[in-house]
């Protein structure tokens, strides 16, 4: 085991590899990954693949705009193919209230650039042409929305990174952050003790349990989301169908399997029980039935669940702890992790850097629930 | 056994593209299924479990035993999304 390193990162996710793959190739060397398991063994792996522009706030908009920039040439920068494919997210309104929170959405997008635009029910039907319109009052739609393998998008930044020097080691768990005089001094793991002044937790579902290992109180929590996944079938439709008054999420992959799932805030466990219920997949077939009814007789094949790293206003949490130097985070994703984590890998290894940081990162820092200064998300599943 | 054995017949998964991952150093189960998809296609693994262990056991020099298995999650065999629905049969 090694028994020094310039950065420790804790968690071989893919908000962990991205990080060390942008630090490394920005020059820094003697980057080390800890991993209990195995890569994307954890939350990366576990989610729905989608990425989307369409949010309520300026900051998720403008980090998903960036983040999408990014992966549109990652299969080239790391020579990896992540099956990145842009069809677009089509969202339903079912409400007034809903269809009015639309409108406001899609002034804030077009604003920054983004595509977005609201279409018609006769329009959405054009886009999906399986699609059950009824109860429909219209559809927020971006067609540069879509979804990528996180599995092969992990791997691909954690090979990305070990060819420009950076080390993982599996099967290796951080067990305690120590420091002294309020700085990063070592961290402790199961293979043995590795000095350093530089920690990352990027331990996405675990992310509260590697702050209390450094005694920094992060205000975070994990809560089971499951999903589920067909056998593969005819190409019927392209974009991810959303909605979130009738809440559910699901696409049919380029693979061809039809993937989806809904969140359950108030039912769901928190923690991490990370087991499959009846009630979800029954759940979920309604759904999914009743919007595309032709696909009543694909065969689900598995279902499977994850854990959302839920923070007090949904946006992730990034940057140094104010009262332990060396201490970084890039946590609290609230279920947006993976298709954020280009943008806030590379924030993340400018901020480790001290280069200057292109978006800002100040307003996602820990010190903004103390400020009272949430950015509150109203567009989340 | 050649590099074109089929490992995995839902996925089409070959053995040498299986092989390719073990050199690159993934040994595990989890690791192969996920980058190559060897057992996630509708047997979930029922078929390919057992011969991907014994691939990899023989490539490590090690006992089956001591090549840890992927979760099997519900359904236990393929449902149709409408049975999972309530529908009743047409």
């Amino acid at each position: 085991m090694i028994k020094s390193a310039d950065i420790v990162i804790i968690g071989g996710g893919v908000q962990g590899c991205s990080i060390a793959y942008n630090l490394a190739k920005r020059g820094q060397k003697n980057i080390i990954i800890l991993e209990k398991n195995t890569c994307a063994s954890g939350s990366s792996g576990r989610c729905g693949a989608g990425f989307r522009q369409q949010f309520g706030t300026e900051m998720n908009c403008i980090l998903a705009r960036e983040s999408i920039k990014m992966l549109e040439r990652l299969t080239e920068e790391l020579d990896y193919d992540i099956e990145f494919n842009q069809k677009g997210y089509l969202i339903l309104a079912y409400t007034e209230k809903e269809l009015a929170q639309f409108k406001k959405n899609v002034q804030l997008e077009q604003s920054l650039g983004i595509d977005a635009h609201l279409v018609t029910p006769e329009e959405a039907k054009e886009i999906v042409p399986p699609l059950n319109t009824s109860d429909v009052l219209a559809a927020s739609y971006c067609p540069t929305d879509g979804n990528v393998n996180p599995l092969l998008t992990t791997f691909a930044y954690a090979e990305a990174a070990q060819r420009l020097g950076v080390k993982l080691y599996r099967f290796t768990e951080a067990q305690k952050i120590e420091s002294e005089h309020n700085k990063v001094t070592a961290v402790l793991t199961n293979q043995g003790r590795i000095l350093t002044n530089t920690v990352v937790n990027a331990a996405g579902g675990y992310a509260k349990e590697v702050g209390e290992m450094a005694g920094v109180e992060i205000p975070v929590y994990s809560q089971r989301h499951q999903i589920l996944v067909t056998e593969p079938v005819t190409p019927l439709w392209e974009s991810m169908l959303m909605s979130f008054s009738r809440n559910f999420y699901f696409q049919q992959l380029p693979h061809g399997s039809i993937v989806g799932g809904y969140g359950d805030p108030e039912h769901e466990i928190k923690g991490h029980d990370i087991g499959s219920s009846w009630q979800f997949v029954s759940t979920m077939a309604k759904k999914m039935t009743r919007l595309i009814p032709v696909i009543k007789n694909v065969r689900v094949v598995r279902q499977w669940s994850g854990s959302y790293n839920m923070s007090p206003d949904s946006q992730p949490i990034l940057g140094e702890y104010p009262r332990l130097k060396g201490y970084y985070m890039s946590v609290g994703f609230s279920g947006h992790g993976f298709m954020l984590a280009p943008v806030s890998g590379k924030m993340l290894a400018q901020c480790i850097l001290e280069e200057e940081i292109d978006l800002p990162i100040e307003k996602l820092d820990i010190g903004r629930f103390e400020r009272g200064e949430l950015i509150l998300e109203p567009s989340v599943v | 056994m050649d590099d074109n054995t089929i490992i995995c017949r839902c996925e089409d998964v070959t053995w040498g593209e299986i092989r390719k991952q073990l050199d690159k150093g993934y040994t595990t189960l989890d690791e192969i299924k996920r980058i190559t998809r060897a057992g996630m296609g509708p047997c979930q693994g029922k078929t390919c479990q057992r011969i991907l262990l014994r691939a990899i056991a023989r490539y490590l020099n090690k006992k089956v035993e001591d090549i840890p298995i992927s979760t099997f999650r519900p359904p236990a065999k393929p449902i149709p999304l409408g049975t999972l629905a309530g529908e009743k049969d047409d």
